[in-house]
């Protein structure tokens, strides 16, 4: 390390984030974030309301340790998919990722919804970036005062409706808004209400870019799914440059010979309409979260000057460099990347889909009595039998009661001495205790394997579980 | 309650927290500050050989002040909690003390569920669906254990659903059992019998008395012997539930059947102990409980 000679104060190294004013853009780009916005927020404010069967089509119920989805009702013993679950999610993130970059980011992130919904509301209340940089740079007047006002309390309102639908995923919501309305919203739940809320406010009113920048891991790690055929928001540097200023009246073929200037007209729009405030024409950077605000408003100077679009696109590296068409950008979407992500995703979801439609209505557990190994008893015609106790678990995982019958093998003469006809209600879970016997003496001392076989009367499912009967010493 | 063996261990720990808050937020301080050296806008001023240059790309001051609140988190956490080896912070908190707390509170909430059985009599309750759910459940998480899981116990624990009671079955007598236990003691007799042969007469004598097969001569002869016996299993031999003495007549045979058992009994006595359940179950739940034992042997239900 060289340390030069010239000395200078010390340089403090912190430094507050500046803050970003986004311009308002319109295009293909700005058309399907809004698409996707409401999409999403259908989807998020929505489901909690929905209705199936007389309860929530789904809620996480997480005192009763009951997930409802749809026709699904998951037990804690079903966490396995929720594991799936995640996994499948992350598969569809890396399969996404390296076709079409940040997508996810973009269009699709509540970060970004949340940010795109709260800054609309902004330009409603304070206008569009030059009037609300003159608003933050103007004395406090009652103007100001109002605008500011106006804006956080709709902001306050859509957090709360927010964190109210939040919450609404695991307390029903329509209980939930009762209980706001008699003002009995009390502990955990309004603890998460005002949470969701929040974080809402805070990260879509004012962290926004910040929590791209800073916090987010997926944006850190997503460069490992980039290759040079991913799509990206990339600036055709060979045509654009050099930049600069010209007149409108200059036609394109005029531009390199008489003023040696790209398409580049160098109006800053670019950097003024993205929400992490960077300059696309340097490159791809890590900020960037691909958006395409850029390419929208691009698209629309060149327009205008008349000069062909896509000086910014969506596009490959390669396709960029290589001025591809569309036909070569699709056959390199089938690249060994992509095909090993996108066969994974396949066969994860295969798998579940399998597994989810063959789920037994019922789950069985069997407990075998811990502290009474076993006990020799007379029968009812005097023979004497000898008998193992267990506590058995049936599990209801369907809408409706269901009966059920319990046999058991494994062993000579094995016998169950208790009901075998079991009635568990829907959705609940019921114990009983099982006596199971065989005639004594005629065994060897030692554990037996066996088998108790639960068969339901209102579904040809039998589950069968292998438990373990003591003939003791003596 | 500390685990350590000397206090040493408690200044160890509590040095090493306080000196890692320390040196958390020196570093902190270090870290925003460069070392005087000349700069260009954008960079930090370190350049590795010859001409690689770092960038500055600053810390937003948001996150070093989030950096702080943990820090002064972590500083008042262990004030008010323990952390700091054997000190038990300022609050005085205790995770035994708040599940006391949790458990007190659970308590209250059920109560008013047990509180609606406390108008009826034992009988009563043993009628009522609801309640025998509610003594079932308090039956498969507190008695099952010994007596297991379908009441019919096993050796040395008592079969709860016939009509065989050591200390009484009447619903009072089974409330005073659970409540308060039962110590059941059979005295080691051989020395008070006499001889190896006595032992052996007494016990075959024992086995005539339900009727199981046995040596009738020898049998003539415990006779006289029980006498010794007779002064807590009654001289007809059917016990006292005053005592708690079994009765020898009924073919049950709690701690084993057979001559070598009964000898074993008499040579070596037993102590058997029911534990008092006082501490652990409210009244309201005992009675519950009382209801569902006394159902069990009394409200039959053809199974």
């Amino acid at each position: 390390m060289t340390i030069l000679q010239e000395s200078t104060p010390p340089h403090f190294l912190y430094a507050s984030a500046p803050k970003i004013y986004p311009r308002t853009v319109h295009g293909f780009f700005a058309n399907l974030r809004w698409v996707m916005v409401v999409l999403t927020q259908l989807v998020f404010y929505g489901l909690p309301w929905l209705e199936w069967a007389h309860r929530p089509a789904v809620l996480f119920n997480l005192e009763a340790r009951r997930f409802y989805l749809f026709p699904l009702i998951l037990y804690p013993q079903d966490f396995i998919y929720l594991t799936a679950l995640l996994v499948i999610c992350a598969l569809s993130l890396f399969l996404f990722t390296a076709l079409s970059g940040r997508v996810w980011c973009g269009f699709a992130c509540p970060q970004t919804v949340y940010s795109e919904i709260f800054m609309w509301v902004e330009r409603q209340v304070e206008g569009d970036r030059p009037q609300r940089i003159k608003l933050d740079h103007s004395d406090l007047n009652l103007e100001v005062f109002m605008k500011k006002t106006i804006k956080h309390l709709i902001w306050g309102l859509i957090a709360l409706w927010t964190g109210l639908s939040f919450v609404g995923y695991f307390i029903p919501i329509r209980e939930l808004l009762s209980h706001v309305w008699t003002a009995q919203l009390a502990g955990w739940s309004l603890f998460w209400v005002l949470f969701y809320a929040f974080a809402t406010y805070g990260n879509a009113g004012f962290m926004r870019e910040q929590v791209c920048k800073y916090m987010c891991p997926y944006a850190r790690f997503q460069s490992a799914m980039f290759d040079a055929d991913t799509l990206i928001v990339g600036y055709d540097a060979k045509r654009g440059e050099p930049r600069g200023h010209r007149s409108k009246s200059l036609s394109t073929e005029a531009l390199q010979d008489d003023l040696g200037l790209g398409h580049c007209i160098d109006c800053q729009l670019c950097v003024q309409v993205c929400p992490t405030g960077i300059d696309i024409r340097k490159g791809l950077q890590y900020e960037c979260i691909g958006c395409g605000a850029c390419a929208d408003v691009c698209n629309d100077v060149m327009k205008k000057m008349s000069y062909p679009i896509h000086l910014i696109q969506y596009a490959s590296e390669n396709a960029i460099e290589n001025r591809w068409g569309l036909k070569e950008q699709i056959r390199r979407i089938f690249r060994t990347r992509v095909l090993i992500y996108a066969s994974l995703l396949l066969s994860l979801c295969l798998i579940v889909a399998y597994q989810l439609s063959h789920r037994s209505t019922f789950r069985v557990d069997i407990v075998r009595d811990r502290s009474t190994m076993a006990r020799i008893v007379e029968g009812q015609d005097h023979t004497m039998l000898l008998e193992n106790i267990y506590r058995f678990q049936i599990m209801n995982s369907q809408e409706s009661t269901q009966h059920f019958e319990v046999s058991a093998h494994g062993m000579d003469q094995l016998r169950i001495e208790t009901p075998t006809r079991i009635e568990v209600p829907a959705a609940q879970s019921k114990w009983s205790v099982l006596r199971v016997s065989v005639p004594a003496g005629q065994d060897q001392v030692g554990a037996h394997p066996i088998w108790l076989d639960v068969k339901s009367l209102d579904d040809p499912r039998v589950v069968s579980e292998q438990t373990v009967f003591i003939v003791p010493t003596q | 309650m500390s685990d350590f063996t000397s206090a040493y261990w408690s200044y160890f720990i509590s040095t090493l927290v306080i000196l890692g808050l320390i040196a958390c937020m020196l570093l902190l301080w270090k870290m925003s500050k460069n070392n005087g050296q000349p700069i260009d806008p954008g960079e930090n001023g370190h350049v590795w050989d010859e001409d690689l240059r770092e960038q500055n790309n600053p810390l937003p001051l948001w996150w070093v002040g989030l950096f702080v609140i943990t820090t002064l988190f972590a500083a008042v956490y262990l004030f008010l909690f323990p952390g700091l080896g054997n000190y038990k912070g300022n609050l005085n908190w205790s995770s035994s003390h708040e599940l006391t707390q949790d458990q007190e509170t659970h308590r209250e909430s059920i109560a008013p569920l047990y509180a609606k059985f406390d108008a009826l009599s034992i009988q009563e309750i043993s009628k009522d669906p609801q309640a025998m759910a509610m003594g079932n459940n308090l039956y498969l998480n507190n008695c099952a254990q010994c007596h297991a899981s379908d009441a019919k116990g096993s050796k040395g624990f008592p079969n709860l659903t016939d009509n065989d009671w050591l200390h009484g079955g009447s619903p009072e007598k089974i409330q005073e059992t659970i409540t308060l236990g039962r110590m059941g003691q059979m005295p080691p007799m051989a020395a008070a019998l006499g001889s190896t042969n006595d032992v052996e007469n007494v016990a075959q004598y024992v086995l005539s008395l339900s009727g199981s097969p046995h040596d009738a001569a020898k049998a003539q002869k415990g006779q006289e012997k029980f006498v010794v016996c007779a002064a807590c299993h009654g001289p007809d031999g059917k016990g006292m539930q005053a005592l708690g003495s079994a009765n020898l007549t009924d073919k049950i045979w709690l701690h084993g059947f057979g001559l070598v058992a009964i000898e074993n009994m008499i040579t070596n006595g037993k102590v058997n102990q029911m534990p008092a359940q006082k501490d652990r179950l409210s009244e309201s739940q005992i009675r519950v409980l009382s209801a569902y034992i006394w159902g069990l042997s009394n409200n039959k239900t053809p199974s």
